[in-house]
């Protein structure tokens, strides 16, 4: 029997490209676009649409409920995308992986989940705080990460505290045990910042937190969707991220949770498809991942996101991470040399991921932004829902650029154009 | 649409030395507005007082600005049409300046009425930055309600 190697495509190459034909478009009038966007959302390839073209057309219906064929077979379907993300992101089993409607669903989830044990007899006692604990998240969480557990300590009086930030844009780590003490419940934070690209030590401080006895929840958004994760390895209790950062569709998230714990938190919306038994007073429920999945899901969404995953199963996430870690240099690089601009973020690829956010000094973000709109290159600009972290900084926003598998150093290198061209507009005029 | 048009030199200009910047006493009406999308804030006060007419007038408008330049032009250029008008015809300036923002590009705008701001009818092209061209009239509007309301 013939071996035959796994080639890996080559990323940004035409290949690839060209399963994601919206990147043949041009925008404000006839420029190619150049979409740098991909970390607030990224584009689809065409086997995520087929997928769930397919699903659609031969497939649906009610998931887990009818008695026929194709509930089964639709069953099946929802199940299998299940294995595949749980695979994906080493949960231990796929009953670990809850899809929900997004990462911001997920993180609101834990935390009314975590507010619905208070008063909790039993193993859910563990999730319940009040006054006198303590919920710790950075500075540079995404609102998602941090608004969820402002309103937790709101309900329940706990405490907000947060690690803060360094002038090298790094997690201030100087006082660890003193921010994450016995009376810490919950640590939540981001696996990657979405602004500064920084990686915090997500498993040194998932250690710290579990030798206090307290929960860690990782906000996985960015990180997922260009390196290998292991979530077991890492062993962090929850971690939520979002289908449509990860060429799958909208609609669609996922809460991954450790089982152990998963069975004993209570659920946070309730109704059809979460429960054991109804009585007219009280009702029982599923267990995980059931429970924490109360109406009709998200079927279609659930199939496409499992394509999604297909897709960068073959393209191998190292390949995927070299690669976007190939154009966060490229890009470091161009911007830094340009004079006036500076990166908000660590000026190399250390112990950083591919969020290339940067200021030009005399001009607002908004301005950078119209300007490469008009060069067809897509960035954000504003605050890119990290208010407190751009306090920090002195600043109210930032344009940011960010990479997908389709992104090639020639777009890299029409970002860094672009943005000269802008400095050029403004102060010639 | 050309750069040149989207940001023309008289909305250059204002976004570099706005007019009327920083905030004065006395003043009968405060109002802070924030763009949650970009983090653009503008802080006005409004200061009126009575017209001949037994009308109140707009006596001066002082403000305080973060933001990029479309948004700081437009306050500016604001100040300066609205400042020494009875509020009543300020406002019939805000609507129309605010029917030209968010017409698409359809209403080119009334350069009787609204003068140097209809530089800003090219905005309306742009659906991302009609909030930043809004900012500064929307914390007038409101500080107009509210000084109405405090002369009563
Ligand atoms: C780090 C991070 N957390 C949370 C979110 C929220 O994800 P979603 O808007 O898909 O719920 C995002 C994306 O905007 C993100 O980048």
């Amino acid at each position: 029997m013939a071996v035959v190697a796994h080639v890996s495509p080559e990323l940004g190459s035409h290949r690839v490209r060209a399963d994601f034909p919206v990147l043949e478009r041009t925008v404000r009038g006839g420029k190619p676009l150049v979409y740098l966007d991909s970390g607030a959302t990224s584009q689809r390839p065409t086997c995520v649409l087929d997928a769930e073209q397919e699903f659609i057309t031969d497939h649906y219906a009610a998931v887990k409920r009818g008695a026929h064929q194709l509930a089964d077979e639709a069953t099946e379907y929802y199940e299998g995308a299940r294995a595949k993300v749980a695979t994906f992101v080493g949960a231990r089993q796929p009953e670990e992986i809850i899809f929900t409607a997004g990462a911001t669903a997920s993180l609101n989830l834990v935390a009314y989940a975590f507010g619905n044990a208070t008063g909790a007899t039993g193993d859910a006692a563990r999730f319940a705080g009040g006054p006198g604990d303590e919920i710790v998240v950075t500075e540079m969480e995404h609102h998602a990460n941090l608004v969820p557990w402002q309103e937790l300590c709101r309900r329940t009086g706990a405490t907000l505290k947060w690690f803060g930030l360094t002038d090298d844009f790094r997690l201030d780590l100087s006082d660890v045990s003193g921010m994450i003490t016995p009376r810490t419940k919950v640590l939540a934070l981001t696996g990657e910042s979405n602004v500064l690209g920084t990686l915090p030590p997500v498993a040194d401080l998932t250690a710290a937190a579990h030798r206090v006895g307290a929960l860690v929840v990782l906000d996985a958004c960015q990180s997922v969707p260009h390196r290998a994760n292991d979530f077991a390895a890492l062993d962090v209790d929850f971690a939520a991220f979002s289908g449509h950062k990860m060429l799958g569709p909208t609609g669609i998230g996922v809460l991954c949770g450790e089982y152990a714990l998963l069975e004993t938190l209570p659920p946070f919306l309730t109704g059809g498809s979460m429960i054991e038994v109804v009585y007219m007073d009280h009702s029982t429920y599923l267990p995980p991942p059931a429970r924490f999945e109360a109406g009709t899901p998200p079927v279609t969404q659930a199939v496409a996101l499992g394509a999604a995953v297909d897709y960068l199963t073959d393209l191998g996430m190292d390949h995927v991470e070299a690669h976007a870690m190939e154009l966060t240099g490229l890009a470091l690089q161009g911007l830094s040399a340009l004079p006036g601009v500076s990166i908000l973020g660590p000026a190399t690829t250390d112990a950083r991921g591919p969020a290339v956010a940067f200021l030009v000094d005399g001009i607002h973000p908004h301005d950078v932004g119209q300007l490469l709109d008009d060069a067809g290159v897509a960035v954000r600009v504003g605050h890119h829902c990290a208010w407190p972290l751009h306090r920090r900084y002195g600043v109210s926003a930032s344009s940011r650029a960010t990479f997908g598998v389709y992104s090639t150093a020639d777009e890299v290198a029409a970002l860094v154009d672009a943005v000269a061209g802008a400095q050029k507009f403004f102060a010639g005029r | 649409m050309r750069m040149d048009d989207l940001y023309a030199e008289i909305i250059l200009d204002h976004s570099r030395a706005p007019h009327h910047a920083g905030l004065r006493e006395p003043f009968d009406a405060q109002t802070h507005q924030v763009n949650p999308t970009c983090g653009d804030e503008v802080t006005l006060r409004l200061a009126v007082q009575r017209g001949e007419d037994g009308g109140l007038a707009v006596q001066d408008v002082s403000f305080d600005a973060l933001g990029c330049s479309i948004s700081q032009a437009s306050v500016s250029v604001m100040t300066d049409l609205v400042i020494g008008e009875s509020l009543a015809h300020a406002q019939k300036m805000l609507a129309a300046f605010e029917a030209m923002i968010t017409s698409k590009g359809a209403d080119p705008g009334d350069e009787n009425l609204l003068g140097d701001a209809v530089a800003f009818a090219g905005v309306a092209q742009y659906p991302n930055r009609v909030k930043c061209a809004l900012l500064g009239w929307k914390a007038f509007k409101l500080a107009a309600a509210q000084a109405e309301v405090g002369a009563t």
